[in-house]
């Protein structure tokens, strides 16, 4: 299958190997991918924030940039629930009817990693291997606006040698939230404070997730705290094989 | 909601000092996550929770949609079962029809039934100032009340005090000597001082959970069965409730009897239910009065999107699942209605120039739990959302040059205009990446100044990587 790949701008800036990780895991699993330069930024934050009428052409945009396409795959939860929870409001609010038209066509083919490997493609195994003690926290947009269930479990309970601990309140927010990190900063690190307390409980050594957004700032305060445990992005566990890691 | 205009703080200057408060945020944490629990055992009983959930929006969506009508309905069914009924356009004029009908009776104390909606209209002080007490009946609102302080939950608004701190108070305020901290005693307290109140009261005030259009029935649940005295024994009884607590039929109780208790108490059934329909001779009241009040309601049933906080049945689910509401407490919000509700109904019923109440829809990682647990199936996140877009719409538009200035705004402005040409995002990337080395220490970012510092006050910064990731796809196709 053709896939084109929405890497996120989040991703292409900060966290360029969870985009190569998942550039790997779909050629290995058989796939053609593309990745259309042209794309940018899926419009979450300023949607989020309120900068409602600045969202109106990054939707323009990625419709531009991935209207042909036969599926699109992005490794953020976050982002895609955007696309499939907000993209026909930003739309309505353009007054343009083509582009309402052009994003109701869209959307259905627009997918985040973990549910189009589990649901779409009905894979569960992958072929990876990982021999680490790790935890999963699933995060909001994937586990509460996408509905991704357990495919992210799914996918690593069939990895090769790793210890798949169950992160304690593993539901609760972690505190990130996008710019309500920044504006409710004490509120967020209150949230971070309980979360990082939950991890550090199973004593893991890494804590993955389906949002690098999320695991940076949960990453933020292990690195601060020198705990030792990582924060991993699950298209990396997944596309690690014997031979790489 | 307040009758002046008066400025709030903001969420974010009000939270820090509770955030604070380890005591607080035990109790609290303790408090939400014991009735979390209970309510997802109590739900999970259900075998038709989401059609129960689905049919409730409906209703309720009805309602919304018909409002004119059902309210005309009401008043009708009300007035034939021998009721009177008012309209108040706000607080002011509600207090003010209530204070009339207190003053015919000539009295000094009026006994109330827990009601949020005559907090939000500031009753109580309105009653004080004329030298009427109005004096609450359940439990948590006494031990409010006593303590001079503010409810901080919807349906448990002393949550945020511990047994030991309520029994310093009632040896204080009840004169008891000797009390232990047992939840039994402290009950027994207030009970013996309550019940010598209910019995020489003249009047009584509650608010409603439920008015039905078809029959004029009003509906009051509870817990403890001072609603249910309070409702009976005093000669008059006045209600006043928002214009938006219709529900049409009598039948329709069977789902709203059904979502309300599981989600509120995790209760199968409120011990007390209470039903009243108008006045009948030779038991109970002998007088009832219905106070509807619109005080900004039907400018948030003119907001499309906005309209379904309007289905709200203050069951407060949404208070106990939120990660925000557990850890500042319902304080922070300065308002009556705290948690996701109250950061969606505040703004709207006060107006978004008011800058404590346009905090409100930040207050939240839109993590959606309260979504989830919604018995009418709010989506809170939509409408938060929805309300950051009607405020960043209505600075942009009066908010001058502070606006044009203003650190958030700038940097929106800068960035939407890079995502829109690839080019320019290209540019901004390694723009960026040389930016970054003023603050890049040992391998991470671990201050920032100006709005960014709230970040790396806990969390370092994981600086940009050498290479995007579109470089090295460049790279690799070559």
């Amino acid at each position: 299958m053709k896939l084109s790949l929405f890497i996120t701008c989040f991703n292409d800036t900060l966290f360029p190997e969870t985009g190569k990780a998942t550039v790997h895991l779909l050629e290995r699993l058989g796939h053609t991918v593309e990745f259309p330069l042209e794309q940018t930024c899926c419009g979450q934050m300023h949607y989020n924030t309120g900068y409602h009428e600045e969202a109106i052409p990054l939707v323009q945009k990625f419709v531009d940039v991935f209207g042909d396409a036969e599926a699109i795959v992005a490794p953020s939860a976050s982002c895609v629930a955007m696309v499939h929870e907000f993209y026909h409001k930003v739309a309505e609010r353009s007054g343009d009817s083509r582009l309402r038209e052009q994003v109701e066509k869209l959307v259905p083919r627009v997918f985040e990693l973990s549910q189009f490997l589990v649901d779409e493609l009905g894979v569960e195994d992958v072929g990876a291997y990982y021999p680490h003690r790790v935890t999963y926290h699933p995060t909001c947009h994937s586990l509460r606006m996408l509905e991704v269930g357990d495919a992210p479990l799914k996918l690593l309970r069939n990895v090769r040698g790793i210890d798949l601990i169950e992160l304690p309140m593993a539901e609760e927010c972690c505190g990130f939230g996008g710019t309500f990190a920044v504006k409710n900063a004490d509120t967020s690190m209150a949230m971070l404070g309980d979360k990082i307390r939950h991890i550090k409980d199973t004593e893991a050594e890494v804590c993955i997730a389906a949002d690098n957004s999320c695991l940076m700032h949960i990453g933020g305060a292990l690195q601060r705290q020198r705990g030792g445990v990582k924060t991993v992005h699950l298209a990396e566990i997944l596309a690690s094989t014997e031979t790489s890691s | 909601m307040s009758s002046d205009k008066a400025k709030t703080p903001t969420f974010q200057e009000s939270a820090k000092a509770y955030l604070d408060n380890t005591q607080l945020r035990r109790n609290i944490g303790h408090a939400t996550h014991t009735i979390r629990d209970k309510r997802e055992q109590a739900v999970g009983e259900m075998p038709d929770w989401e059609e129960l959930r689905e049919a409730g929006s409906n209703i309720k969506q009805r309602v919304m949609r018909h409002l004119d009508k059902y309210l005309v309905q009401l008043e009708k069914s009300v007035q034939q079962a021998g009721g009177v009924v008012h309209w108040a356009k706000d607080g002011k004029e509600a207090n003010r029809i209530i204070l009339d009908l207190v003053q015919q009776k000539q009295v000094e104390e009026v006994v109330k039934v827990k009601s949020i909606t005559t907090d939000e209209i500031e009753l109580n002080k309105a009653l004080a100032k004329e030298g009427i007490q109005a004096l609450e009946t359940d439990l948590a609102e006494l031990i409010v009340q006593l303590a001079e302080d503010e409810p901080s939950h919807i349906l448990v608004p002393a949550i945020h005090k511990n047994r030991a701190e309520i029994r310093e108070l009632f040896k204080e305020k009840l004169n008891q000597d000797e009390l232990s901290d047992r939840p039994e005693d402290l009950a027994e307290a207030a009970r013996l001082y309550l019940r010598k109140k209910f019995l020489s009261a003249k009047v009584g005030i509650s608010g409603g959970n439920f008015a039905v259009a078809e029959t004029g029935t009003i509906s009051v649940v509870e817990s403890e069965g001072n609603g249910r005295m309070c409702t009976t024994l005093p000669d008059t009884l006045i209600t006043v409730m928002g214009l938006e607590k219709i529900i049409p039929t009598w039948r329709d109780f069977e789902v709203f009897m059904q979502l309300l208790p599981r989600s509120a108490t995790a209760e199968r059934m409120n011990p007390y239910n209470s039903f009243w329909t108008g006045v009948t001779d030779g038991d109970g009241p002998q007088e009832f009065h219905l106070v509807l009040l619109d005080n900004g309601r039907t400018n948030v049933l003119a907001d499309e999107v906005g309209r379904q906080t309007l289905n709200c049945i203050r069951c407060s689910a949404c208070l106990n699942v939120c990660p925000v509401y557990e850890r500042t407490g319902g304080h922070a919000y300065n308002s009556v209605y705290p948690g996701p509700i109250g950061a969606i109904l505040t703004p709207q019923l006060k107006g978004l120039e008011d800058e404590g109440a346009a905090s409100l829809p930040y207050a939240s990682s839109l993590c959606g739990a309260c979504y989830e647990v919604c018995p009418v199936k709010i989506n809170i996140p939509e409408v938060l959302v929805h309300l950051r877009g009607k405020i960043v719409d209505e600075k942009k538009r009066n908010g001058g040059i502070k606006q044009k200035t203003n650190q958030e705004h700038i940097g929106m402005k800068l960035m939407a205009r890079a995502f829109k040409k690839r080019s320019r995002y290209e540019r901004a990337q390694k723009l960026a990446r040389i930016g970054q080395g003023l603050f890049v220490k040992d391998g991470s970012i671990s201050n920032l100044p100006g709005e960014l510092a709230g970040w790396t006050a806990m969390r370092d910064l994981k600086p940009i990587p050498e290479q995007t990731f579109r470089e090295w796809w460049r790279q690799r196709d070559e």
